[in-house]
């Protein structure tokens, strides 16, 4: 009945891979790493929601974004925030291997939904402040999961790899909610690039500022890391270089093919927002 | 006058204002942004006749609704200028889809626009909605981010302010938004929760929960249980002109010293109370977390 | 999911437009707009197949009242003929009022 586990890795992998032994900080999870690392000749945060078998919430132990999750991003996206605020703002980097938001009794009781909002309010938040934020998707991307922990990000980059997948509902549960075959779903997802899972149709929606490709993405070598290193900074860059809003996901080539509903929207509104 | 008489013109007096109300929930998403705006100021962005549909229902043999389901108007609170979005929860569970979510993202970009600009806009979302619609998945769900980008850099400028009615109640990533307003109103018949509980009976197994027990839904994520642990603001009649003068009243409160989701030291102390391995149910959850009468 | 269009002559003009209903399961949009030409015109969309005969045979009776030079989008989700009659009633009256 329940989702198969997946005790993906990979958020820990790339997470240590890129922060090495330096600054790790006691997020007071062991489903929530941070540390501020050097990224570029600067200190930057990186975040990564990690697998915990033994997290005191049954529901949030392989990969979720459970109560605990989204209340600890919260903190420590607001700690940065608040000791940067005079001085230099340092990139947030969202390390994003994420299976799901947590599916449970307890979870809704206690308002899973504010401990999300309040992850996607600080990382929000950070960007108005002027911080950069970009999410490196190393694995799943998914749901409430991403809104909550990479979804606000200025850039999104990706590595190009099978298991790195973003989507509204796992394939399992929306096949059972849709009442379709999982390979109904899929080939729906090769016709519409909206409903597909796999990270390459998803690079076709505009969303993405770089789908890295060539790397290992489960056991990385020192050259893949200092390749997602340097997309990284380079993504820093073209962040400083624009506004602290989403709009670079309307503007990009692939955007002005994939999303031009969304454009029109926004132009007709714009027309008719002030009475004639 | 003796008791049985002043009981007799109390019960009256009720019985004339039980039938004088107008329910909310029963209108469609364009009368009710109507019923919220003064009388005679609503004025439809992108309406039916614009015809900005979905483009990926009818590739799906899905007939598209000419509004996509959400309804925009501009008018005036109480002589302010305001904006409504209001969803429809009737056409496909009022799920946001790539247009659906545009119109809510852009409108509340162009609210925070005139905000920026001098010229403040009071936003109001009625939130009726399951989350992201299926058939569109990954651009629903980019639009839904982009809303709640668009409550976080309004918030700076007006209180955002969010009802939720029912019978649909708001869920999925919507529910994120909800938990971003500064002011959230709420009916007995509402519901408010992240995973339908359909979804977690489905994944989780009905003893997790089963979505077909209604007392136990409404008690763990209902309108009044949200209001009585502090998760919502304002548990309000299911009368239009309730609900619209409890807008007002919620703008008139103005911003919030802290928003409730960037209260994280607030949260990170009421988690700490809470013990996994125990028992605990709406009630044990309302002892625990009492609002009493605040605000 | 079926598509289908039908004319009728008319005989006065329509200044106004109108818009009732909503897409939900058993019910039923209609946009009525002034027609660009002096005729009635027709355009369904349904989400039901096969059933063209019962969409001419509620039309013809609408158009049989009423005589105005409209054009009218439907997009229904399986409404009854009773409910479509319903929604073409009030779009009609939206209009006049």
């Amino acid at each position: 009945m329940s989702a198969e586990p997946s005790l993906s890795q990979r958020g820990r992998v790339w997470f240590e891979a890129l922060t090495g032994d330096a600054g790790a900080i006691a997020s007071g999870l062991r489903s929530v790493c941070v540390a501020d690392a050097d990224l570029g000749g600067q200190p930057a945060r990186f975040i990564a929601v990690v697998p915990d078998a033994q997290n005191r919430f049954p529901r949030a132990r392989t990969g979720e974004v459970g109560i605990d999750e989204g209340w600890a991003l919260a903190f420590h996206v607001r700690h940065a925030i608040a000791a940067d605020r005079d001085a230099a703002r340092r990139p947030i980097i969202a390390v994003v291997d994420v299976t799901s938001q947590a599916y449970g009794r307890r979870e809704e009781l206690l308002g899973i939904h504010l401990a999300c909002a309040a992850a996607a309010d600080a990382y929000a938040s950070a960007r108005l402040a002027g911080h950069p934020v970009i999410s490196l998707l190393v694995g799943k991307a998914m749901s409430g999961a991403f809104l909550a922990h990479g979804y606000q990000a200025n850039r999104i980059i990706a590595l190009d790899s099978p298991e790195v997948m973003v989507h509204a509902m796992g394939k399992q549960a929306a096949a059972r909610v849709t009442r379709r075959s999982v390979a109904e779903l899929e080939m729906l997802g090769e016709t519409f690039a909206p409903m597909a899972y796999d990270i390459r149709s998803f690079a076709k929606l505009g969303l993405l500022y770089k789908l890295i490709s060539g790397i290992d993405a489960d056991a990385p070598e020192r050259t893949d890391v200092e390749r997602v290193r340097a997309e990284l900074c380079r993504a820093i860059a073209d962040t400083r270089a624009g506004t602290h809003g989403l709009a670079s996901r309307l503007t990009s080539p692939a955007a002005r093919e994939s999303r031009v509903a969304s454009i029109e929207v926004r132009r007709r509104l714009a027309e008719q927002w002030d009475a004639a | 006058m003796n008791t049985d008489a002043a009981s007799r013109v109390a019960a009256r007096r009720d019985y004339r204002r039980f039938l004088a109300r107008h329910s909310f929930i029963e209108m469609p998403a364009r009368e009710r942004a109507r019923a919220i705006l003064d009388p005679g100021s609503f004025r439809e962005l992108l309406g039916p006749f614009d015809r900005i549909k979905s483009p990926w229902l009818p590739l799906q043999g899905i007939v598209a609704q000419a509004d996509d389901g959400v309804v925009l108007a501009r008018g005036t609170l109480s002589g302010e200028p305001a904006l409504v979005a209001a969803i429809e929860s009737a056409y496909q569970g009022g799920s946001m889809g790539e247009v659906s979510g545009a119109k809510i993202a852009g409108a509340l970009e162009l609210a925070c626009r005139d905000c920026e600009q001098g010229r403040p806009v009071l936003p109001v979302l009625l939130l009726e909605t399951g989350g992201v619609r299926l058939q569109e998945a990954n651009l629903g769900l980019a639009a839904i981010a982009e809303i709640h980008a668009a409550i976080v850099a309004l918030r700076r400028h007006v209180p955002v302010v969010g009802v939720i009615a029912g019978m649909v109640g708001c869920f999925g990533g919507m529910s994120l938004a909800a938990a971003l307003c500064s002011h959230l109103l709420v009916t007995r018949q509402a519901r408010l929760g992240m995973n339908g509980p359909e979804v977690i009976e489905q994944e989780a197994g009905i003893v997790e929960l089963d979505a077909a027990d209604r007392a136990l839904i409404w008690s763990l994520i209902g309108g009044e249980q949200r209001r009585a642990v502090g998760l919502a603001d304002d548990l309000l009649e299911d009368d239009a002109e309730a609900i619209a003068a409890a807008v007002r009243g919620a703008f008139a409160r103005g911003m919030p010293a802290l928003e409730r989701s960037a209260q994280v030291e607030h949260y990170l102390e009421r988690l700490a109370t809470i013990d996994p391995q125990q028992p605990l149910d709406g009630k044990m959850l309302r002892a625990l977390w009492n609002e009493g009468t605040a605000p | 999911m079926e598509k289908i269009q039908l004319d009728y002559p008319a005989l006065h003009t329509v200044r106004r437009r109108a818009h009732v209903g909503v897409v939900g399961s058993g019910d039923l949009e209609v946009l009525l707009e002034p027609s660009p030409d002096s005729e009635a015109h027709v355009q369904v969309n349904t989400s039901v197949e096969g059933f063209g005969a019962a969409w001419k045979n509620v039309l013809d009776r609408f158009f049989a009242r009423f005589q105005g030079a409209v054009s009218i989008e439907i997009n229904d989700f399986g409404a009854t003929p009773g409910t479509v009659m319903l929604r073409l009633e009030q779009a009609a009256e939206a209009a006049r009022s």
